[in-house]
């Protein structure tokens, strides 16, 4: 019986221990190769500030920057900004998955609510959620809650749409499937649709979260006392000039992270995706 | 008393496309019936209805007109006494092999902690045994095929309705799960339906070969097929027996592609 094996095995531990300078040699040839472009890029930060070339009161050379940014390390100014929009940011992500991804899977599932609600969430979609930042600084003031509101609306709209966009384009053979085997709506809504839908919801809570910190980050720029936003934009109207760098680099740090992290989830639970 | 008894049976979708203009006639007065433990092949032209007719039978669908009766009884919607298997596998991309085919077991309620022994039984069964833990992805279209058949008897049909399951694989590969599908059938007992385009391959499994009319379509007759039981080193369909059955069959279908065509 010929069964074919379409699944990759590794080559014996001789092998393998073998190839391993090579490996290792290709590997930090391939990392320097991806960050080249960063390092020349630091580098320009660097030279062309000292040599005039930029003006260094605007922009001040990488050095000093970091320098800003271990000092503020030190001083404690730093981790309380950072943590309290990451808290900002993570509370009302958190709460626009606990409400979107229901919503989306109740609009997902019946046509006729999708095709009543559609039309009003294509608008609300499309209206910039920044917007409406006067309307949440109007009716919540400029406190923690008004944030977290802002960052819930703007993070609940990718969700919610990829949720019901999710639940719409489950393969309908394996409904079909599932149905000739006898489940009824339930079983099938929980058994089928919803582990299909996971991947889509979650490249919606993904992009939601991109959404959110850019919110945040302007949402504490009009009117906050801590957070990253603030600091850059206190750094700036005080004319700290290397400490505001330090804010943004921070806040680069954190999208970054944010994102590696996030697209690893993402790859994880997408795995069973045909390739 | 038959396994299933289908008696005028008659199906009709209305023409989304033109409006209010008439509805197209899938199947008109299909009379078939097979008995407990029979393997009936099912052959005709694209579009004749056969995959309808498959859907009216697993009870996904109800027909326009006419009874379906399983054990004497009409049915109700779908249920795991009929199983189906589909050409494109139908299998859950998020579960393994072993949780595909214990989603089988789930549907039938089956306690938990028998699941997995149950469904590494049936794994087994079709050839499967070591390949467990492989996503649906990681399996070839033979394996997934294979999987998809286990799934179907986790359930313990009595009915095995199979809508053209080879026809996405090649040829070899068909050749394997044909004599495969025909040692399940023969260690189950299960009653087989086998809907395909092929008229060797329904030459080659079924007892009775139905012919299908052109669309809309009925039966047209039903070939006895006395070949005795299949032996893995002949090459049967070479026989001049198998290849008169084939040419028996292949001009009826024949006179029914050609008149699908003229429509």
């Amino acid at each position: 019986m010929s069964l074919v094996s379409t699944v990759r095995t590794k080559p014996p531990i001789r092998l393998r221990l073998a190839r391993a300078p090579v490996i290792v040699l290709s590997s930090l040839r391939t990392a320097t190769r991806r960050s080249l472009a960063i390092i020349l890029f630091c580098l320009a930060w660097e030279v062309l500030p000292r040599t005039g070339l930029v003006d260094r009161v605007f922009l001040p050379p990488l050095s000093e920057v970091l320098n800003a940014l271990h000092q503020l390390a030190l001083s404690g100014a730093l981790a309380t900004n950072t943590i309290a929009s990451v808290l900002r940011a993570s509370a009302g992500l958190a709460l626009a998955i606990l409400l979107g991804v229901p919503a989306g899977l109740v609009i997902g599932s019946s046509r006729r609510i999708a095709e009543f609600i559609g039309p009003l969430l294509e608008v609300f979609r499309n209206t910039a959620p920044l917007a409406l930042l006067p309307v949440f600084t109007l009716i919540l003031g400029i406190g923690e809650t008004s944030k977290i509101a802002m960052v819930l609306y703007a993070s609940s709209w990718p969700i919610l749409l990829s949720t019901v966009n999710g639940v719409r384009t489950v393969d309908p053979l394996l409904v079909k499937a599932a149905r000739a085997m006898g489940l009824g709506s339930v079983r099938l809504f929980a058994k089928v649709i919803l582990p299909a839908s996971v991947p889509t919801i979650f490249t919606g809570i993904r992009l939601a979260a991109a959404h959110s910190i850019l919110v945040l980050i302007a949402a504490e720029m009009v009117g906050a006392k801590a957070g990253l936003g603030y600091f850059v934009n206190a750094a700036e109207f005080n004319f700290q000039i290397p400490q505001m760098y330090a804010g943004i680099l921070m806040l680069s740090a954190l999208g970054l992270l944010a994102n590696f992290a996030l697209v690893r989830i993402e790859n994880r639970l997408s795995a069973w995706r045909t390739p | 008393m038959s396994k299933i008894r289908v008696k005028g049976v008659e199906k009709s979708f209305p023409d989304r496309r033109s409006g209010s203009a008439g509805p197209i006639a899938a199947l008109s007065q299909v009379d078939l019936e097979v008995q407990d433990g029979e393997f009936v092949a099912l052959v005709g032209p694209s579009g004749c209805g056969k995959s309808t007719l498959l859907e009216l039978l697993s009870g996904l669908a109800e027909p326009s007109a006419g009874t379906i009766l399983v054990d004497g009884k009409p049915i109700a919607g779908p249920g795991p006494d009929r199983g189906i298997v589909f050409q494109q596998y139908a299998l859950f991309p998020w579960r393994t092999a072993l949780g595909n085919v214990e989603f089988g077991l789930e549907a039938i309620h089956m306690p938990r902690s028998e699941r997995a022994e149950r469904a590494r039984h049936f794994l087994a069964l079709v050839g499967l045994s070591g390949f467990e833990h492989r996503y649906p992805h990681q399996l070839s279209g033979g394996m997934k095929q294979r999987v998809a058949i286990a799934r179907s008897l986790s359930c313990d049909p009595d009915i095995l309705l199979m809508d053209e399951p080879f026809a996405a694989l090649d040829a070899q590969t068909r050749e394997t799960l044909q004599d495969e599908l025909l040692r399940i059938w023969q260690e189950t007992g299960k009653t087989i339906l086998f809907i395909t385009h092929g008229i060797d391959e329904a030459v080659y499994l079924g007892q009775r070969v139905a012919v299908m009319s052109a669309r809309p379509g009925r039966i047209l007759d039903i070939i006895d097929i006395p070949l005795g039981p299949r032996r893995g080193d002949d090459d049967l369909r070479s026989s001049p027996d198998f290849m008169q059955l084939r040419h028996r069959i292949w001009r009826m279908l024949r006179g029914q592609i050609q008149s699908a065509a003229n429509h």
